[in-house]
This record gives C-alpha cells, structure tokens and sequence, in this order.
C-alpha cells in the first residue's frame, strides 16, 4: 500500500488553490489525456483550470498576466524543453518586475521532464528527456527547486505561497511516484560526497549499493533548492567532509553538464577547498534512439564517472 | 506619403464636443512640450541614457485618454509611452525624475524612459522587449474577467514592427476566442528604427485581428477619428485600432532626418481655427509650454 505520492501533494496543493485562493492554473493540453499524468485537478475553466492555445511564447506571456493580476498562478509546462519558448516573458518580466517596479508578479511554474517514458531502456529524444533549470539558472529573480519527495513538493509550495517571487519547480515525472523521503547520507570517513538533483538522486539510490561494493564510501546530499544555492547548516556540516575526503565531491545534475552542475561544482570548490566534479547531460545532441539519446545520468554512468575520479586521484 | 493613407483629416472636428476637443488638445501639448523638455535635457547631456520620444504621435493617446478615461482601463504600452503617461493622468514630477535618472521617479530609476509605469493610473511597466505588453496585457485581462459579469477594460498599445512578434499574433487570437474587453492600438509609423513596413512584410495587421474575430479600424492620427473610432469600438471588444501616425524624431534620442510625413500639431490647430476655437486653443498651448518649462526648470 503507498502512502500519499508526490503526484497527489501536487494534486492536492492545485484542487486547494483553485477551489479556495481565487489560483488559477495554465497550461496546454492539460484536460484531454491523462490530466498531466494526473497532477492536476480534474476541474473546469469556471474553477480556474485554463486551456491555452498551442503559442507557447505567447502562453508564458499570458501566464505572466495573471500573475500580475495577483492571481498566483500555476503554469504547467509539460516538457522542460518547452521552457525554450516559454521562458522569455517569465524571465524577462515576472522575475524583474518586482524589482523595477516594485509590482510582484508570483507564478508556480511547473516544468516536467520525463525519460524511459516511464519504462526504462526507452529514449524520449531531443526535446524531453531531461530538465532544463539551466535557462533560468543564469537570469536573476527566479528561485529554482528540484523537489522528488512528497515533504519536498510541499515545501516548495509553501515556499512560493509566502513569498512573492516566480518560482522554478523543475519536475520529473519519476519523482511523481514516489511516497518517500530520501534522507541525506553521512558515512564517517567518506571518501566522495555526492551532490545529486532531481531524478539523478533516484539513479544515486541505486549506484550506492554498488559503490558501498566496489569499498567507496559516500556522502550523499540531496539538494532541492537550486537557486539561491545555499545549504543549510546540516548540509554543510555533511560538506565540510569535503575538506578531508580523498576524492572531492561530485554534482549529479538532469540537465546538460555546462550550466547549473559546473556552476555548483565552481561554488562548492570555492568555499571547501577541494575538487568537485560535476555530471549532467554529455555535451550532443540527443536522438531517439536509445542509444543515440542523451538522458540524466544512470546509475551505471554515475558509478563509472566516481571510478573515473578514484583512478584519477590514486 | 503612404499609399494607404488617402486624408490627413477626417472633417469630423466640428460633430465634437468642444469641452472635449479642448482637453484632447491640452493633452497633446502637454506632451510636445513636456518631450520639448526632454529633448533639451537631453542635447545638454543631463540625461545619460536612451530616450523615446512621442513627439509627431502624441494624437493617438491624447485621443484615446479623452474617451476612454472614465472606463479606468489596465494600460499596457511599450518603450515609447510618456504620451499614454501623460495623457492618463501619471505623475508628472515622477515622469521627469524617472527620465532624470533619479530615485524619486515613477520607476525609481530603473525604468528610464522605455520602462514607465503609475500604479495610479493602471499603467504597467514594460519589459523593454518588444510586443511582450501585448500577451502580459492579454493574461491580465483574463485574469481580471474570468468571472463573467465582471469588465475590466485593457488598452494594449504596440507599434506596426512588434505588430509583427509571432507571441503578439498568438496572444491577439487568444484574445479574441476568449472575447477579452480589451482595445487594441497600434501606432503605426511605418517605421521599426528606419526599416519601412513594405520592406518587412505583405499583409496588414487589421486584416489578421479581423480573421480572428475581432472587429477592427483603420485611421490616421486625426484625432477627432481616433476619438470616434475608440467610442464605437469600446462597445463591441475585443477590438483593433491601426493608427498611421508620423513620428517626428529618431527611434531613440531626439535627433531627425528631416521634417515627418506630416505634422500633425499644425494640421490640429488649423482644424480648432476652422471650428471657432483658435483662441481657447492658444491660451492652452501658452499655458501647457509655461507649465513644462516651470516643471523642468531647476533641472535644466
């Protein structure tokens, strides 16, 4: 028997905001099929749940309104890699606005990877397969949160209800089924301290059973707020092991290496003296074929890459 | 001149109210002498930044201010907007200290001249990209309606080039499915920096929002025109206004190529001597030029 999903906090966050804050939710095609892998309420445009026409520039834009409006809305983007045309307007006004006018313009944006299709071994392509919280990473006034967890979902949402910013939700559809917690893990003496995001801390689960065989131990840190980076204070308690360990750490990201991982890996070398690596997406284009496509790191890719940094280091 | 346009003016002045025609007209000169101002400000080099000046165009928001005021609307234009600040009531001391670069202006200094806003008059910043204002305006307005006996009244202004951003067209449709109480304004100088529309495309922007749905018009700058055409328009939103208007100076900075196509001030004053109003039009002029002097004066 599961307990309550990540899919049914969202859910339930969404029904509660629609029926009881004056929200409103946008999105495309969020009513027809399988209401977003059944995240978002089944409920109707008098409610609140609006169907937006297929321009996705133009839809971020409308988004952008009714923020403005005060409306808090959710913005539903169902592949990350859609946020290429969604972004501008969510970039270039909700997030300044504030600042330049002093007018907060909060959104929720809801932006979905997938990979495997939910099945593994199948590919998803150039466009889907993985996040993309790199687009807003660089741009000021846009917190970014990576949650998998049902506790973390809901803090992410109570984070955004009490403040006034446009929040970044960078979602995996895997997180989705999940009704646990992933707590972060404190070996003594580890030799490596990982720094997984989004579903690569569901492959990292997996890689440690193997790791713990091969004699590497590791610390593990989950990380769920990607923008402001900061860790709280038993995070870095767990980083400070940077310092001492024999192989630095490593930043495990979904989305293409040069953006959020080697920026966090540059932070975390900066302030612990000592190697970081970062793994994301390789450097090509993906295909559709599964062994042409480019997805999050697996858990095989994230055992080879620690074994690369151990014989590198030895 | 343009082929499309036929008259520079309507012969409507006389069938106006002449309260009205005299407010129009104060707020036309309001923003001649205010930018008049500017530009000075500017060739001094007080002002250290990029500024867009209505000066040839200032018809179009002076019209619509006088007609459309008392609907309150949401305002949505873009870079080149200290007409519709002017014309709807926005701070003037705010407007001038935002151009100054100062902390006491409307957007506290990070707005400049192209990013202007008043809370006060429901106008909104915006975002220096253009056309953006339109699909902003447009989830705004949805967001304002949703609740069907509610009429919250947008005017969201852009220009014939960002007429052409593939979001505006996106956002103009959604507008009219939705049948949002929104008008629509284009002013429409020909121009995106220097580049003619025959250059940049086939079609006429009236004629898409017309296949959408939405009722449509086309005029010069005339205001008593624009006037007409706005009240008619409000009653049957969303609408589409084009407005062939002559900007009288560069895209940005106060610098010409020479005089515009038509101006626009002359051809007003000739028509308020044609209905008797010469004198009433000359004491507001020599009181508009007084009060924008006196407003920029400890700055220049």
């Amino acid at each position: 028997m599961m307990g309550e999903t990540s899919r049914d906090v969202i859910k339930r966050f969404s029904e509660n905001h629609l029926k009881n804050n004056n929200g409103i939710l946008l999105g495309q095609c969020l009513t027809a099929v399988g209401w977003v892998g059944h995240t978002i309420p089944e409920l109707t445009e008098n409610d609140g749940l609006v169907e937006l026409s297929m321009a996705d520039v133009a839809g971020g834009g409308i988004a952008v309104g009714t923020a403005l409006s005060g409306r808090r809305p959710i913005y539903v983007v169902r592949y990350q890699g859609f946020q290429w045309f969604n972004a501008p307007m969510i970039v270039n006004y909700a997030a300044k606005s504030k600042d330049m006018w002093g007018i907060p313009c909060p959104l929720f944006i809801r932006s979905i990877a997938m990979d495997s299709s939910g099945r593994k071994g199948r590919a998803m392509g150039p466009v889907a397969g993985n996040n993309h919280h790199g687009i807003y990473f660089r741009m000021p006034g846009v917190p970014i949160a990576a949650p998998i967890t049902p506790k973390e979902y809901q803090a992410v949402w109570d984070y955004f209800m009490s403040h006034d910013d446009p929040i970044y939700c960078s979602e995996h559809r895997r997180g989705w089924e999940v009704d646990f917690e992933i707590p972060d893990i404190v070996e003594k003496g580890a030799d490596i301290t990982l720094f997984p995001i989004s579903s690569t801390r569901l492959n990292v689960i997996e890689a440690l059973a193997e790791l713990k065989e091969l004699g590497i131990k590791c610390n593990v840190i989950n990380l769920l707020w990607i923008k402001p980076f900061k860790l709280n204070n038993k995070e870095r308690r767990i980083a400070e092991s940077l310092k001492n360990s024999k192989f630095g750490g490593l930043v495990i990201d979904g989305d293409y290496i040069n953006g959020v991982a080697k920026g966090m890996a540059y932070d975390l070398m900066h302030e612990y003296n000592s190697k970081v690596y970062a793994l994301g997406l390789e450097e090509r284009t993906a295909g559709f074929a599964p062994e042409k496509d480019n997805l999050p790191p697996t858990s095989k890719q994230i055992i080879t890459k620690i074994k690369e940094i151990v014989k590198s280091s030895l | 001149m343009r082929s499309e346009i036929k008259e520079l003016t309507s012969g409507l002045s006389h069938k106006w109210d002449k309260t009205e025609t005299l407010a129009m007209f104060e707020k036309f000169c309001d923003i001649r002498y205010f930018e008049y101002e500017v530009k000075k400000a500017y060739d001094k080099d007080i002002i250290h930044m990029p500024v867009y000046l209505s000066i040839g165009q200032e018809a179009i928001s002076s019209s619509l201010a006088v007609v459309l005021k008392k609907f309150n609307p949401a305002i949505f234009a873009q870079h080149r907007a200290h007409g519709m600040y002017i014309s709807f009531g926005g701070n003037l001391d705010e407007l001038r200290d935002e151009i100054l670069h100062k902390g006491t202006g409307c957007a506290k200094g990070m707005g400049g001249s192209a990013s202007i806003h008043s809370p006060a008059i429901r106008m909104y910043g915006h975002d220096g990209l253009m056309g953006t204002q339109v699909p902003i305006g447009v989830g705004h307005s949805y967001s304002q309606n949703y609740k069907a006996n509610k009429k919250d009244y947008s005017i969201i202004v852009m220009g014939d080039a960002s007429a052409e951003e593939d979001y505006v067209l996106g956002a103009l449709g959604y507008a009219a499915h939705k049948k949002l109480p929104i008008l629509f304004i284009c002013e429409d100088n020909n121009l995106s920096i220097l580049t003619e529309i025959k250059v940049r495309r086939n079609w006429k922007i009236v004629d898409v929002a017309k296949s959408f749905g939405m009722t449509v018009a086309e005029t010069v700058d005339d205001p008593w025109s624009i006037m007409s055409h706005a009240k008619n328009l409000s009653n049957n939103l969303p609408a589409f206004l084009n407005i062939h208007t002559a900007r009288s100076v560069w895209h940005a900075g106060t610098g010409s190529d020479g005089p515009p196509e038509w101006d626009r001030f002359d051809l007003i004053k000739k028509d308020l001597d044609n209905i008797g109003l010469k004198k009433e039009a000359e004491e507001i002029e020599n009181n508009s030029k007084e009060k924008m002097e006196e407003l920029w004066k400890t700055q220049l």
